[in-house]
């Protein structure tokens, strides 16, 4: 390996050392989406703290998670998962619904 | 249905209301229903692409896909506003002189029609992806889906191009002589709405800092998700509760093209001087 090319990959190293762990620190919660509907409907989790939020769509067709509160939207393709971060929350209820569904998909975070 | 329905509005309204604002900013230019109805195709057949391809576009960038694809579509779509606005510096006075003489359509060649042609196309493409997906969800649930499907696609589109229509016959009663400098101003606030929008789905990405989580909450008074909340989300930008960023690109956007615009006004006097 060239020196030049070798400082790079060190740099490179280096970088991903330092970025990997701040997202490997992070809590992690998961919902499920099945038959239109979130599993569980409540998530109680710490407030002030940025967490990882894990959706699988179980269903064969795509929903939209969507969350005015905790303002994310993210469309999630059948039979697949979605990360999202969600930002340190005040205490408080935020809602989330499955948008293409609306009617059943509805569920709340809890943070305290 | 009528749940239906609502949803189709309100995917469809932002692409509406954009496709008008730009009709009534082509106001008598030859070959505008052509480009303008080349954007709505172009857009139409890339929102079946991005709807096809969801899987790999969500999977793509470590998950960070959706978020990236959405942003760089805003920003591509402001950048052709901002280039039109400038644009139109130039030449709109010609063009508003033009058009008081009644019924005579300008010819303009170098109008960059493409550039609202392609604000069109990602326009229709972001909004009608998600419209085909969540259509495509209804018709899967099975065969007893056609009135829900067909009546709240209908009823929703419908709507949306009432409004739109409204919009462009609203638009029009404005003398000639202002006319441009209303879609102007239309499109500078159009810009820097899906500017400050690009800049929340970098925030979700983790890509952009908030620089403020939520600087004011409106949310009780108009929310986003209302009728109301979407279109004054699409015409100047409106969020309920904005990040401390999409205040920055809002303003920074502003002006930045009104400073083009500026710069331009002065070398085309100099010019005619």
């Amino acid at each position: 390996m060239s020196k030049p090319l070798r400082g790079l990959s060190l740099v490179w190293i280096l970088g991903l050392a330092l970025w990997v762990p701040s997202y490997g620190q992070d809590l992690s919660y998961e919902l499920t989406i099945k038959d239109h509907r979130f599993e569980p409907l409540e998530l109680q989790v710490p407030a002030g703290k940025r967490f990882k939020l894990v959706v699988k769509n179980l269903d064969p067709t795509a929903e939209e998670f969507e969350s005015h509160d905790l303002k994310l939207e993210k469309v999630i393709p059948g039979r697949s998962e979605a990360n999202l971060t969600v930002r340190p929350l005040k205490p408080g209820t935020y809602e989330f619904v499955g948008e293409f569904h609306q009617k059943t998909a509805k569920g709340r975070i809890v943070a305290k | 249905m009528l749940a239906t329905a609502v949803i189709v509005l309100r995917e469809v309204l932002e692409a509406a209301l954009v496709v008008s604002i730009v009709l009534v900013a082509t106001r008598g230019v030859v070959g505008r229903g052509a480009w303008i109805s080349y954007g709505i195709v172009a857009g139409t057949l890339g929102a079946l692409a991005v709807a096809a391809f969801a899987d790999a576009i969500s999977a793509a960038a470590s998950g960070l896909g959706q978020e990236i694809f959405n942003a760089t579509v805003l920003f591509i779509a402001v950048a052709m506003l901002g280039w039109h606005n400038v644009w139109m510096t130039r030449h709109g006075r010609e063009m508003a002189a033009n058009l008081k003489s009644v019924g005579t359509a300008v010819r303009l060649g170098d109008k960059p029609l493409y550039a609202l042609s392609i604000v069109v196309t990602m326009a229709v493409l972001r909004e009608g992806s998600e419209l085909v997906l969540f259509l495509y969800g209804i018709a899967s649930a099975g065969p007893g889906q056609t009135t829900e499907l067909g009546g709240g696609f209908a009823l929703g589109l419908a709507a949306g191009l009432m409004l739109a229509v409204g919009m462009y016959f609203g638009l029009l009663r404005v003398p000639a002589k202002h006319l441009f400098a209303v879609t102007g101003w239309l499109i500078l606030l159009l810009a820097a709405g899906m500017a400050a929008q690009g800049a929340a789905y970098l925030v979700q990405a983790d890509i952009l800092p908030a620089l403020g989580e939520t600087i004011w909450d409106t949310s009780y008074v108009l929310p986003d998700d209302s009728v109301i909340g979407k279109l004054m989300h699409t015409l100047v930008g409106y969020t309920a509760r904005p990040y401390g960023i999409q205040l920055g690109f809002y303003a920074v956007t502003l002006t930045v093209i009104l400073a083009l615009t500026k710069i331009t006004q002065g070398s085309t006097r100099r010019l005619a001087a």
